[in-house]
């Protein structure tokens, strides 16, 4: 079983308190965006073997979304930190190299 | 090959059975094929045997990164049935179900369909609705299924309990011709046909990278070395987006870890299998007698083929109130496959952005049921570049709207 530290409100959270939400950090494309652009925010993922970044909400706690940073592989979760923000946070992004040396963050258009 | 026949047992036995040679052989890869396909599970070794069988096409290599049918195709309960509701949907899973009624015939290879009956059950006044509404367009498909009463649920399977207090039984869509087969025997059989047409299965030949030359694929990049290729198919299932990123594309796929469990052997005690999506559990009983049982899937991306305690427990909790028989079984062993499911959980048989590249994936919960449907259409893809039962299932799908709403019938397992 996952356990992810929420960081809203300080629980260590088992996985069956939690609500998956999807792959973290789209780019949100709407009405006036070519359709491969659309497309790809809908449905494209990138369903990596591995470093994966990604929306939970803690539904039975406090009931607010955050994110985390997870190998896919392994299940070893590298951090987990506030949905407030487009990238992972610098501090995650070091955690994550320091444990997967040569691994980058890919930085979409 | 030898054929297999009550003949050649009786031979055998009378040379302590040393004559029987390997089912299927171990070639060093060549440099170069017409076609490769990556994965040797079900859908993979189908679509090679249908490229040889109905197009000819032989000069083949399946490359398996482990060995064969070691992914889904060994994980899952086995059931068989094509009581779909969208029209695409009930062409392929039907022309699968029936082409797995002569299957050990053609195959010479005892894949031990059991055409025992599949029952859904429905336990809410939205699945009565549902099922029959099924059955409806079952008939104008030419499937055979029915719409049975509650009586009849408890007379086909006595074991069930159909008044619970929370989940009644309040009916069921019946498919007598839907079923079980040994999943193993359905690679094995496969790539013995295959090898015997001159194919070469190349197990623990992981590819590792996918070449292309002026936009068009040339070959593949693999831990016994590079091949070449004029046509490539990626059916790997779980690890069709590793797959996909090495051909320059994405897909709308998400891996995600399904479990199921055996208990301990019991006497016969239920003949058909049963399925109850409402709690999200299902169950068979295995020819060595197991109770076969099978559960919901995790919500997230996981690529490590185990399950998950609560699931097994949710999924057990729930049967018992349906077959309250089962509350003292022990379990023996739970397991788990990676499964790829897309934005419309139906699968994906496709032409991809890379030409001559082709892609087999998304079947999700559900496509043990649909290998030999599967591999015919592919296979009719991949040597004529159109197929009438694959059409519908193209990447573009996704671009254009036009999804195949099947969630009802295989948004969970099975
Ligand atoms: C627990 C469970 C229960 C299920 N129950 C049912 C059921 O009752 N009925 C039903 O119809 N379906 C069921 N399914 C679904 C079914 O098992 C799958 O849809 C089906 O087996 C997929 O077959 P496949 O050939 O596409 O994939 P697989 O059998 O997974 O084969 C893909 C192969 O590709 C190989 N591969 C991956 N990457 C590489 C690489 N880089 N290089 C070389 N090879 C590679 C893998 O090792 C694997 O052997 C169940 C699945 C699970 C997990
Ligand atoms: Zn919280």
């Amino acid at each position: 079983m996952l356990i992810l530290h929420c960081p809203n409100c300080g629980v260590d959270a088992d996985e069956t308190e939690l609500a998956p939400g999807g792959q973290a950090h789209l780019k949100r494309f709407g009405p006036g965006s070519s359709d491969e652009d659309f497309h790809d925010y809908l449905f494209a993922r990138e369903n990596p073997r591995g470093v994966h970044f990604e929306r939970w909400r803690h539904a039975h706690g406090c009931g607010k979304w955050f994110h985390a940073a997870r190998d896919t592989a392994t299940l070893e979760v590298f951090a987990t930190y506030s949905a407030q923000t487009t990238e992972p946070p610098q501090a995650v992004l070091d955690a994550i190299a320091a444990r997967r040396p040569g691994w980058t963050w890919r930085h979409e258009s | 090959m030898k054929r297999y026949s009550a003949f050649a047992v009786a031979r055998e036995a009378l040379r302590n059975h040393k004559g029987w040679g390997r089912a299927w052989a171990a070639p060093e890869p060549k440099r170069h094929y017409d076609v490769i396909i990556v994965g040797a599970g079900g859908h993979g070794l189908a679509t090679a045997y249908y490229l040889g069988r109905n197009f000819g096409i032989t000069n083949v290599a399946v490359l398996e990164k482990g060995w064969l049918g070691g992914g889904n195709t060994g994980r899952n309960t086995t059931i068989i049935r094509s009581n779909y509701l969208q029209d695409p949907s009930a062409a392929i899973y039907e022309k699968a179900r029936s082409l797995y009624e002569t299957l050990s015939q053609d195959l010479n290879y005892n894949v031990m369909y059991s055409p025992r009956g599949v029952m859904m059950l429905a336990q809410t006044q939205a699945e009565v609705r549902g099922y029959r509404r099924t059955a409806h367009a079952n008939a104008l498909q030419g499937v055979q299924t029915e719409w049975i009463s509650p009586a009849r649920v408890k007379e086909l399977v006595p074991i069930i309990n159909i008044d619970g207090p929370r989940y009644p039984v309040l009916g069921a869509l019946w498919q007598a011709r839907g079923g079980t087969a040994r999943h193993d025997a359905v690679a094995w059989g496969y790539a013995r046909a295959c090898s015997a047409m001159g194919m070469h299965i190349i197990q623990q030949c992981e590819v590792t990278g996918i070449r292309r030359e002026n936009g068009r694929v040339a070959g593949v990049d693999t831990t016994r070395g590079a091949i070449a290729c004029d046509k490539l198919g990626l059916v790997v299932a779980g690890h069709s987006g590793v797959l996909a990123e090495m051909a320059g594309f994405r897909l709308p796929i998400e891996s995600v870890a399904l479990q199921a469990l055996v208990s301990e052997p019991i006497k016969p005690c239920m003949d058909v299998v049963v399925m109850a999506n409402t709690v999200h559990g299902y169950m068979s009983q295995s020819d060595k007698g197991e109770m076969v049982i099978g559960g919901g899937a995790d919500g997230f991306n996981n690529y490590t083929q185990r399950g998950s305690f609560h699931h097994v427990e949710e999924t057990v909790r729930a049967l018992v109130e349906t077959f309250p028989m089962i509350s003292r079984l022990k379990m023996l062993r739970q397991w788990g496959g990676i499964v790829d499911m897309t934005g419309d959980r139906s699968p994906i048989l496709s032409k991809t952005p890379l030409e001559g590249c082709f892609i087999n994936c998304g079947w999700g919960t559900g496509g043990f049921k649909s290998i030999p449907g599967s591999g015919w259409g592919m296979a009719e893809l991949m040597a004529t570049g159109e197929s009438a039962l694959t059409r519908a299932f193209g990447l573009e799908r996704f671009r254009e709207g036009r999804f195949i709403d099947e969630s009802v019938a295989a948004g969970v397992a099975h």
